[in-house]
């Protein structure tokens, strides 16, 4: 009745916990980034935090695709799904979060035209069924998510449907680290490497990073392999190396998914691009290429990807402060009352605080 | 008649007449011999406490693994009466029906209904059949109340928990919610999960005889696990802390609920109870249950402490602690 007992097992965790709190003991204060918020959020469930000697400590980082999402894309979904003749597809997570304006669940609460899609490959039966409306996806999302919308545009241009369009908000995570490493003020000794991001690029793109000169691993999402991460990044920080470890090799292979990333790179090329409340990074979005400009659906603003008044998101997402260090933070930013979108999407850095950890304070 | 649908005529006169005769009452066992339909059932014979109790299901879809809103119906209304320490005595079953719905489903709906409240040893004693257009229903929704007879007056309540006793659960949990999104096919995946769906009347019996100083029992129904011990911790105000390893939860429940990310202990249950007992009687309890089949896979699955800031947290299979929030409604809508 164990819940897959050979990542969870508590005796092999109480051991590896013991590893990692005589590791510490040789080392001064460690901040380890976990990228991805699926880690984040497990973290939280885990109560690992409070597990972990009270020199190292885990910051969460800009891994959750929707609070990343500029805000003037999020007006754009908005001002799509009020166009006459256009439905507005997306991943439920988006429809809460708050661009400059509305939020998608507002206008759709006023009867704008918005489906919630578990996987893009739906818009196709979607834009068959309905010729005469303009099918927009708000296409957005990390390497795990891309070759999917690739997937779904390749079946778009055979079976010929113009009336499928992507508006395209995909960012990358290896230019994400290169800027967190390169800013001076985060102070990160070593990462906890994405597991599903990195079944897709695969490690040696890791290396290829010169700002990555701090310890990583590649790691799962179990009780074991998080902990089992943690442990190969700090014994990395005393032999005083910075390699790349793959601690998640049953499910991410060396080379990742050459597959999957032919696909991208048919239908998209990279180009610099906003990450909301961090700014521009460079090459870390995609855009349509030229041949398949044809379902591409342009953002219609510009300019408003600042946070709401008040809201630190920007610094939760690079590591700076934990959630617990915003002054809205579990006051005026509740998830029953979102100011920021690390509150809004579930993957949240704030709202996995909010849901876990408050107990840690 | 068999595959041939309800239609509005049927909410009135001569077809009201047809539907209630040739469905209804013959799958509900209720016969001319017993009498003439009067405008309310007479009930003799009862003196002392009595429980009342309803409930209404609009679970979607109509069936589903280990179960149909017929038994959900009858189920649900014992299992509110057995919580209270009482025995189902008699029930009353009001249905709205959508024009559309196949004969042969009502009678099979409403012959789990019946068997239910046989095994329980409660009548049906009263009744109303309403047919609505088509589009303005789901099929069919099913309201039922209920009159248990309390024989011994326990001492039962949401407020009673004390700080060192023990919470146990009468078996796995989330089997029902799970079964509902299989069956509506929103797991993304097949899966063979069954409905806990059961009348805990027996169960509870069993414990509150073993166990007669229980202090509280609920059934863990929408919100599940969660919403229960965290109304239970507030009413009593204490706080409870779970042992997640010690929580059964069957393997197809735990990777759907890994898949959805799902908290098995936010998922519904429509045949399992929490019980709060004395740190003493705890082992008593734990073997009066375990010898009823369907408590078998019961569990001490955690302690009452004093009051902290949160009402209910849990000890992780890493030793950490977190907080188990009440679930959102959003989570898991028409799941009974
Ligand atoms: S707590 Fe709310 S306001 Fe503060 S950083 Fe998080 S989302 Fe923004």
């Amino acid at each position: 009745m164990d819940r897959r007992p050979q990542f969870k097992d508590p005796a092999l965790a109480k051991a590896l916990l013991t590893k990692i709190g005589m590791l510490a003991k040789d080392l001064p204060e460690v901040r380890i980034m976990e990228v991805c918020g699926t880690h984040t959020m497990e973290i939280g469930r885990l109560g690992l935090r409070q597990r972990l000697p009270d020199n190292i400590r885990l910051l969460s980082g800009p891994g959750c695709p929707v609070c990343v999402t500029p805000g003037e894309v999020i007006d754009s979904a908005v001002s799509y799904a009020q166009m006459p003749n256009h439905v507005l597809a997306t991943f439920g997570d988006m429809i809460r979060v708050p661009g400059s304006g509305q939020s998608l669940e507002q206008v759709k609460a006023n009867g704008a035209a918005i489906a919630i899609v578990a996987s893009p490959l739906q818009l196709i039966k979607m834009a068959e069924e309905r010729p005469e409306t303009t099918i927009v996806f708000a296409a957005v999302g990390f390497e795990t998510t891309i070759p999917a919308v690739a997937r779904t545009i390749e079946i778009a241009a055979e079976k010929k449907l113009p009336n499928l369009k992507m508006l395209v908000a995909h960012r990358l995570l290896p230019p994400a680290l290169s800027a967190l490493c390169g800013d001076a003020d985060t102070h990160i000794s070593g990462f906890l490497l994405p597991g599903h991001v990195s079944a897709i690029i695969g490690e040696e793109v890791y290396r290829t990073i010169d700002e990555l000169n701090v310890p990583g691993a590649i790691t799962g999402f179990e009780a074991l392999d998080i902990l089992g991460g943690i442990l190969s990044v700090l014994e990395m920080l005393i032999n005083q190396t910075a390699l790349i470890i793959n601690m998640y090799p049953r499910v991410v292979r060396p080379e990742g998914n050459p597959h999957a990333r032919a696909l991208i790179h048919k239908f998209f090329t990279p180009i610099d691009a906003a990450w909301r409340g961090i700014g521009i990074i460079p090459q870390s979005g995609l855009a349509l290429r030229d041949e398949f400009k044809a379902f591409d659906a342009p953002v219609l603003t510009q300019g408003s990807s600042t946070l709401p008044k008040g809201c630190s998101c920007g610094k939760v997402l690079k590591g700076l402060i934990t959630p617990s260090g915003c002054s809205l933070f579990g006051s005026a930013c509740t998830p029953q009352t979102p100011i920021g979108p690390c509150m809004v999407s579930s993957e949240g850095s704030c709202a996995a605080y909010y849901r876990y950890e408050r107990i840690n304070r | 008649m068999n595959d041939e649908p309800v239609r509005l005529l049927h909410g009135s006169g001569q077809g009201l007449q047809l539907l209630l005769n040739q469905v209804v009452l013959p799958s509900l066992h209720i016969h001319e011999k017993d009498g003439p339909l009067e405008d309310a059932a007479l009930l003799t014979g009862l003196t002392g406490t009595l429980a009342f109790t309803t409930d209404s299901f609009v679970v979607n879809p109509l069936r589903f693994n280990g179960g149909d809103i017929g038994k959900l119906a009858a189920c649900g209304t014992i299992n509110d009466l057995a919580m209270m320490g009482a025995k189902p005595h008699a029930l009353s079953v009001s249905l709205i029906i959508e024009e559309g719905l196949l004969f042969s489903d009502l009678k099979s709906f409403l012959n789990s209904l019946r068997q239910e409240c046989e095994t329980a040893g409660a009548a049906i004693v009263c009744g109303d059949t309403k047919v609505v257009d088509a589009g303005k229903g789901d099929g069919l929704y099913i309201n039922t109340s209920g009159i248990g007879r309390v024989s011994t007056p326990y001492n039962l309540s949401a407020a009673h928990a004390r700080p060192g006793d023990c919470v146990i659960v009468s078996g796995p949990i989330g089997q029902h919610g799970i079964a509902i999104l299989a069956a509506r096919q929103q797991l993304g995946f097949s899966s063979t999960v069954v409905s806990d769906c059961a009348a805990l009347d027996k169960l509870a019996l069993t414990l509150l005889e073993a166990v007669p100083e229980t202090r509280v029992l609920r059934d863990a129904t929408r919100g599940g696990c969660a919403a229960v011990l965290n109304e239970i911790a507030d009413a009593s105000n204490v706080t409870i802390t779970l042992d997640q390893a010690a929580i059964p939860v069957q393997p197809g429940v735990a990777a759907a609920c890994d898949y959805l990310g799902l908290d098995p202990l936010q998922v519904a249950n429509e045949g399992r109870f929490v019980a709060v007992v004395p740190e003493a009687s705890a082992g008593k309890a734990l073997g009066a249950l375990k010898r009823h089949p369907l408590g078998k896979d019961s569990a001490l699955i955690g302690q009452v402490e004093l009051r902290e800031r949160f009402g209910l947290l849990i000890q992780t299979e890493i030793g950490g602690k977190r907080i188990v929030e009440m679930p959102s409604g959003l989570l898991l809508p028409r799941i009974c």
